[in-house]
Formats: C-alpha cells, sequence, structure tokens
C-alpha cells in the first residue's frame, strides 16, 4: 500500500516535473485580444498589426518545415486574395538559428526572394511573440479580426485539411473563416489541428 | 537479447500481419495503415507497455531521440515499440531506406491519413499536432501523452512512471 502511495507521489511530482519542464503558455484562445509587435521583415521594415486594415492573418511559418514548403504557394495565394479586403497575411518565423540554422534572418531573405512573397516576412528572434501567441507548430495560424481599436483573436489553426494536394482540400479552413467575418457572421470552425513541425526553442544559457 | 528482439518482432508481425514473408525477413516491420487501422492497433493491448513514437524521417528532433527509443526497448522487456511515421505516403521509399540506413529494429508504420484534425484529439487532446510526440499505453489500456522530443533520461522516467 505505501508502495503504491509512493509510486502515485512520485508519479504526481514528476509529472508535474515534465510539464514543468515543457511549460509554456498556452497562449491565446479565440476571443483573446492579440498583442501587437514589432519585427524585423526581410526587406528591413518593422512589421506589426495593421493599423488600416480589418484585420490579419498571422501565420508561424519558417524556411525548413516540409509542411510550410507545402503551404508557401497556398499562402502566397491567401495574401493576394485577401489582403486587398483588408487581411494581409503577416508570417512569422520564431525558429532558434542556432537550433536551425536553415532558419536565419538571411536565409529567410532568400526564401522569401526565391518564392517572391509578396507579404511580411518577419524574424521572432526573441520568440517573445510566439510565446504570447501560443504557437507550437509550423505552420500555425492565427486570424485576427479588428473590433475597435483591439485584433481578436477569431481562428487558430491550419490553412486547410491536405497538406499534399491542393486539389484535394475538401475544408479551406482560413478561407471558410475569412468568409464568415466579411459576412458577419461567428466562425463556423474556429480552430483546428494538424501534424506539423515543433517549434525550435531557444536552448536556455548553460 | 536478439533472439527476445526477434521474438517480438514475429510476435508482432504476426498480429498485424499483412506483409509478405519478404518484407518479415527484412529488419523491421513496415507499412502503410490508414486512421481505422491505427485506432484499431491502439485498441490491442498487452501486457507490455506499447510506447507509439510520432516522427518523421526530415524531423531533426524526431531522428535524433529515435536510438533512445531503441534502447529502451533493447534493454526492457516490458515495453513494445512502434514507431509512427508522419511521412509522405506517396513516397514510402523515404521512410524504408531511411529504415534500412540507420537499422531501425521496431515496427514502423506510415499513417497515412493528412486530414489531421479528424484525428489527432483521438490520438490524444492534448496533442497540439507537432512532432515528435509519443503516446504510451499501459496494459491495462490508461494513456500518457508527450509533446515534444525526449532525452533519454526523460524517456525512462516516464516509462518507470508508468510501471
Amino acid at each position: 500500500m505505501k508502495k503504491i502511495q509512493i509510486g502515485v507521489m512520485s508519479f504526481v511530482l514528476s509529472m508535474g516535473l515534465i510539464v514543468g519542464a515543457m511549460a509554456q503558455n498556452p497562449g491565446y484562445k479565440i476571443g483573446d485580444k492579440a498583442a501587437d509587435f514589432k519585427l524585423k521583415s526581410v526587406d528591413g521594415s518593422w512589421v506589426s498589426l495593421p493599423n488600416n486594415a480589418k484585420g490579419a492573418i498571422v501565420i508561424f511559418t519558417c524556411n525548413t518545415c516540409p509542411y510550410v514548403v507545402a503551404y508557401e504557394d497556398r499562402m502566397i495565394d491567401l495574401h493576394k486574395k485577401y489582403a486587398a479586403k483588408g487581411y494581409p497575411v503577416i508570417a512569422i518565423n520564431s525558429n532558434d538559428d542556432k537550433v536551425s540554422p536553415g532558419d536565419s534572418f538571411e536565409k529567410m531573405k532568400d526564401r522569401s526572394k526565391s518564392k517572391k512573397f509578396p507579404y511580411a516576412y518577419a524574424y521572432d528572434k526573441s520568440q517573445e511573440v510566439i510565446k504570447k501567441y501560443g504557437a507550437s507548430r509550423t505552420p500555425h495560424v492565427y486570424l485576427l479580426h479588428k473590433e475597435g481599436n483591439d485584433f481578436m483573436v477569431k481562428y487558430i489553426g491550419a490553412i486547410d485539411n491536405n497538406y499534399q494536394d491542393p486539389t484535394g482540400v475538401t475544408e479551406k479552413y482560413v478561407e471558410e473563416a475569412l468568409d464568415d467575418l466579411m459576412n458577419g457572421r461567428k466562425v463556423a470552425v474556429e480552430s483546428t489541428k494538424a501534424i506539423g513541425c515543433s517549434i525550435k526553442w531557444t536552448k536556455n544559457a548553460q | 537479447m536478439k533472439v527476445l528482439l526477434l521474438c517480438l518482432l514475429l510476435v508482432f508481425s504476426n498480429s498485424y500481419s499483412n506483409e509478405s514473408s519478404d518484407q518479415s525477413k527484412t529488419e523491421s516491420t513496415f507499412r502503410i495503415i490508414s486512421y481505422p487501422e491505427f485506432e484499431e492497433m491502439l485498441k490491442t493491448t498487452s501486457n507490455k507497455i506499447k510506447v507509439y513514437n510520432f516522427w518523421a524521417t526530415w524531423c531533426g528532433p524526431c531522428v535524433k531521440e529515435m536510438p533512445y527509443f531503441e534502447k529502451i526497448q533493447a534493454e526492457d522487456s516490458s515495453i513494445e515499440l512502434i514507431f509512427i511515421s508522419m511521412d509522405d505516403g506517396r513516397k514510402p521509399e523515404r521512410v524504408t531506406s531511411f529504415i534500412d540506413k540507420k537499422r531501425i529494429k521496431a515496427p514502423v508504420y506510415l499513417l497515412n491519413d493528412v486530414d489531421y484534425n479528424k484525428w489527432i484529439d483521438k490520438v490524444d487532446p492534448s496533442w497540439s499536432g507537432a512532432i515528435p510526440a509519443t503516446l504510451f499505453i499501459k496494459s491495462d489500456g490508461t494513456k500518457s501523452f508527450h509533446e515534444g522530443e525526449l532525452t533519454e533520461k526523460e524517456l525512462k522516467l516516464i516509462i518507470n512512471q508508468l510501471k
């Protein structure tokens, strides 16, 4: 009996440790107010949430993740279709470039140039922005809608339901959420999950 | 130890025997499966702690932690390790050549269903979808889930807690 108690105790304790070790702010939920940021984009300009827009499609992304690569053209299309309607794409890379050298600011510039990204591609080097938002993988979308002066989180998740084949997509999550927002409706599917690449977090200095 | 492993492998490949005799001669079992097949697999408990590790050949942290899992499987007979690949189902050769190159011993299944939102929560509600991730299922069916890379020490700690 005692053994079991000790077992349970140490289980609880160590699970606490494990959870504590990976402790990360769970980040934003639907309906939360999103914080503004000021990050440097690949063209050298500073990027923040756009005051003159109706919202923004914030996508935590990177250079190196195969899922991101599979979605790049669709991200470009989203921007082309929705920026003029008030919802530009803002792509943010938060990966530590020591852990993932392919995700350095220089490599971001290269990627942006070769793919001709029409949207801002900014580097969250300190990882402060991603920690606030709570993204855990790439690509990870936060669809924001402006209410008064505040950017409210309206959708969190994947771009659509088939990363492999754009023609095989049956649910365009982000587009459907945008259509709901633009028509003054409540977003029907507010959050989705997808397999994605883990965020390459900065390792604590020893 | 080798014999034990071989027995394990045989027992395993018998319980999910769809592979040809050719494949069972290779070091590791490999098969492409659907989500319903995976779900069936999860329901099949044994007297071991089943460890399902979600990974992909292109995922650096996944590849890094795989040897720890293989080591624990080799050292600890109460563990049954199963690798679940998230690689592109249209290019299984990437996985099979990885298995050969790295001499992966544990069975590898490529879960070929990209409609992720339909099944991630069913595996575990706490899973955001990032890989690596690992699902532990005890013989009584109790589940525990870990998202993120594990060190050998962390993996041993989790397994010891489950015993």
